[in-house]
């Protein structure tokens, strides 16, 4: 099951993942296949990395809407770094007059109190924005942008994060972040929304994801689809996995098919390939239970193969024609 | 350069030794091999961790959080030395800390605070600061010649550096005062010099946070006052301990540029820091094991699947290939790292086939992080 309707017609992408799956490249590949064939894409990232500046390798991002790629077929990416600070002085600057004082409370640290003092403040404020740039419409009541893709907190951390309701339990009951999050909490919890979690096929990863599906759902939260990243192609004949995991691989064969070949290998040499091979056998089979534990969550699946070489904008864009091959539009 | 593990805990005078890196590096465990290699040379070792998966946890006999070390006794392991573990308890080392700065009806008011309950679980930092909390305490108490570190998984791998001074910030008062206390000293200058927005910012936070949580806060802060000169000596001291010639920063990274980037932003902090680096780990490379180039084994694989005969031998000369071509993406990666620092030290650590869970496997990580 790849990329299904229901997924298709989500407006705001949530990626998540473990640390270190590859999230962000992930997030950048799904945007630039969601803009393929000229839609407009906003790909957002909330965490103060810069991880999508150093993808595409440009000069840090500031909070602002910038071009950052063009797609096959006439399509844009633009990309947003979302700050807490800067959105919630935005914010005051919507509802009361603080003139130049808030740069001189942003220098007190005025602003990092406000969000220790009530630490789901700035996920309200992060989601809000998120929020802002899904709905915006232009004087025709088009939408400004296709879909948004957002970078998101590791799965740690990411039902906290889309809870907003959760969140403003601790805030104020009125005022005018209320009414904004009531509208941030409907979007969330709509068919506009899909959470899209990346993982590896390694084990700490998958437990991670299903425990992440199952948390996101008794949040009534929509999980999208899973992109399994890094996928690296098994080698070894089916029959010969197991067998050469624990350690049984037959030497004599190898050096025979070697010397079929032309190939006439030391013995050092010959040991150090039967080595690798039990090493490769022993990361197939745990990747072959992975995939079973995976496929107990029932939802589309994408894989998106190992880059060896490392990721940059070639390699983004070739990860994002594999998505458009398995159905992303 | 190579790092020498074992010149670094053979050496009597290294009693602190923290690794730290970014996020699933490979930290904890890194951390649990170097302070068993220690016990097993001979030194009276403790490892403080924090949060370990659970089955390197049970590696180490921990099986829930305790907020004191507890010696590794497992069947057949006789250390020359000694080696204790325990995981940070965070909730639990704050509570100490304020017992011990507070006089008990103060203490009891600060622990009843809904905001402390925040401030103490879910303020961004306060993992870190605790860590080096309980850092100061292990060597206060004098009971181990070697303590080993783990660092939080935190965003940046500096996080720990700076979270006991924006916890100062954030705890310091001057700015609750402002905003919520009647004007005192201070209040009127700051307010003098901000002007009316001062006023409208405090009318906009109680607006957003609501007025029961900001009077919590004061209180909270009135109450925190008298402890906080206690709170900052302390971290004050860490910090001086942290820079001392006993201590050693090993820095672990995993052959990821994501993982490298982190560990070049750490060296250069602790340079700035004139704190003592020995060197960075690498966990999980993939070394190749046979003398044989990825164009020549793809060449005779795709001979052989040509013919057809030899499936198995074409299989491995591809994973070969394959294996090749991860291997030059590391070397790669870390000649960028050592290019932009020649004069740290590394080491690194081949993956294991399958993940850590005893001792055994703790000890093998050691043999390779001394390059044996």
């Amino acid at each position: 099951m790849s990329w299904t309707q229901q997924v298709s017609r989500a407006r705001l992408h949530v990626v998540t993942g473990k640390g270190g799956t590859g999230k962000t490249t992930v997030a950048a590949a799904l945007a630039l296949a969601l803009a393929t064939g000229g839609r407009r894409v906003l790909l957002v990232e909330v965490e103060g990395r810069q991880g999508i500046a150093q993808l595409f390798d440009t000069a840090p991002l500031p909070y602002e809407e910038r071009r950052i790629a063009s797609a096959p077929g006439g399509g844009e990416v633009r990309a947003l770094h979302v700050d807490a600070e800067a959105a919630l002085l935005e914010y005051f600057a919507m509802f009361y007059n603080l003139g130049i004082a808030g740069r001189t409370l942003r220098r007190m640290g005025a602003i990092e109190f406000a969000t220790t003092l009530a630490p789901g403040l700035r996920d309200v404020l992060l989601t809000g924005k998120v929020k802002e740039t899904v709905g915006r419409t232009d004087g025709k009541g088009r939408h400004a942008y296709d879909a948004v893709v957002l970078d998101a907190p590791p799965t740690g951390r990411i039902v906290k994060f889309l809870d907003v309701t959760k969140a403003m339990a601790d805030l104020a009951k009125v005022g005018p972040i209320k009414g904004q999050s009531d509208g941030v909490v409907r979007l969330l919890h709509s068919q506009d929304t899909a959470v899209h979690l990346v993982t590896l096929l390694e084990e700490m990863p998958v437990r991670e994801t299903i425990e992440a599906v199952t948390e996101l759902a008794a949040a009534e939260l929509r999980p999208g689809a899973v992109f399994v990243n890094r996928v690296r192609p098994p080698r070894l004949p089916a029959r010969s996995v197991t067998p050469a995991a624990g350690g049984r691989v037959d030497a004599s064969r190898v050096r025979a098919g070697l010397a079929s070949a032309g190939l006439d290998l030391a013995p050092a040499d010959l040991d150090g390939l039967v080595e690798e091979t039990v090493e490769h056998a022993v990361r197939v089979l745990a990747e072959q239970r992975a995939r079973e534990r995976l496929a107990e969550v029932d939802l589309p699946a994408l894989e998106l193969p190992e880059v060896i070489g490392g990721i940059d904008t070639t390699a983004l864009y070739e990860l994002a024609e594999d998505l458009v091959e398995q159905g992303v539009r | 350069m190579t790092l020498d593990i074992d010149a670094l805990i053979d050496n009597p005078d290294m009693r602190v030794i923290v690794c730290c890196g970014s996020g699933g590096v490979g930290k904890t465990t890194t951390a649990a091999a170097v302070a068993l290699r220690a016990a097993e040379r001979g030194r009276k070792t403790v490892v403080l961790t924090i949060d370990p998966a659970r089955r390197l946890a049970q590696a180490l006999g921990l099986r829930e959080l305790g907020n004191t070390p507890r010696e590794v006794e497992v069947d057949g392991f006789e250390p020359d030395g000694q080696l204790s573990a325990m995981m940070l308890d965070m909730r639990r080392t704050f509570d100490d800390m304020v017992l011990a700065h507070a006089g008990e009806k103060r203490a009891q008011e600060v622990l009843a605070n809904p905001f402390y309950k925040t401030i103490s679980t879910s303020f961004s930092g306060t993992q870190e600061y605790m860590a080096m909390e309980k850092l100061g305490q292990l060597a206060g108490e004098g009971r181990w010649d070697l303590i080993v570190v783990d660092t939080p998984p935190s965003r940046s791998a500096l996080d720990f550096l700076d979270a006991p001074q924006r916890m100062s910030t954030a705890l310091d008062g001057r700015i609750i005062r402002l905003l919520s206390g009647p004007a005192r000293t201070g209040g009127w200058g700051l307010r003098k010099v901000v002007g009316a927005g001062v006023t409208m910012f405090t009318k906009a936070v109680s607006t957003i946070v609501g007025g029961q949580l900001l009077a919590d806060a004061s209180a909270f802060v009135q109450a925190f006052d008298s402890m906080f000169g206690g709170f900052k000596a302390r971290a004050r001291r860490t910090y001086e301990l942290l820079r001392s010639e006993g201590t050693a920063f090993v820095v672990v990274a995993s052959p990821e540029p994501d993982a490298l980037r982190e560990a070049s932003y750490f060296v250069e902090r602790l340079a700035g820091e004139q704190m003592p680096l020995s060197g960075l780990v690498i966990n999980r490379t993939h070394p190749v094991l046979a003398g044989l180039s990825a164009s020549k084994a793809t060449a005779a694989a795709d001979r052989l699947d040509e013919s057809g005969e030899a499936p198995l031998a074409s299989a491995v000369l591809r994973l070969h290939a394959d294996r090749v071509a991860v291997c030059e993406r590391e070397r790669r990666l870390l000649a960028r790292f050592t290019k932009a620092h020649p004069s740290v030290p590394v080491v690194d650590v081949p993956a294991m086939p399958s993940d850590v869970h005893d001792l055994v496997g703790l000890r093998t990580i050691g043999d390779r992080l001394a390059g044996i």
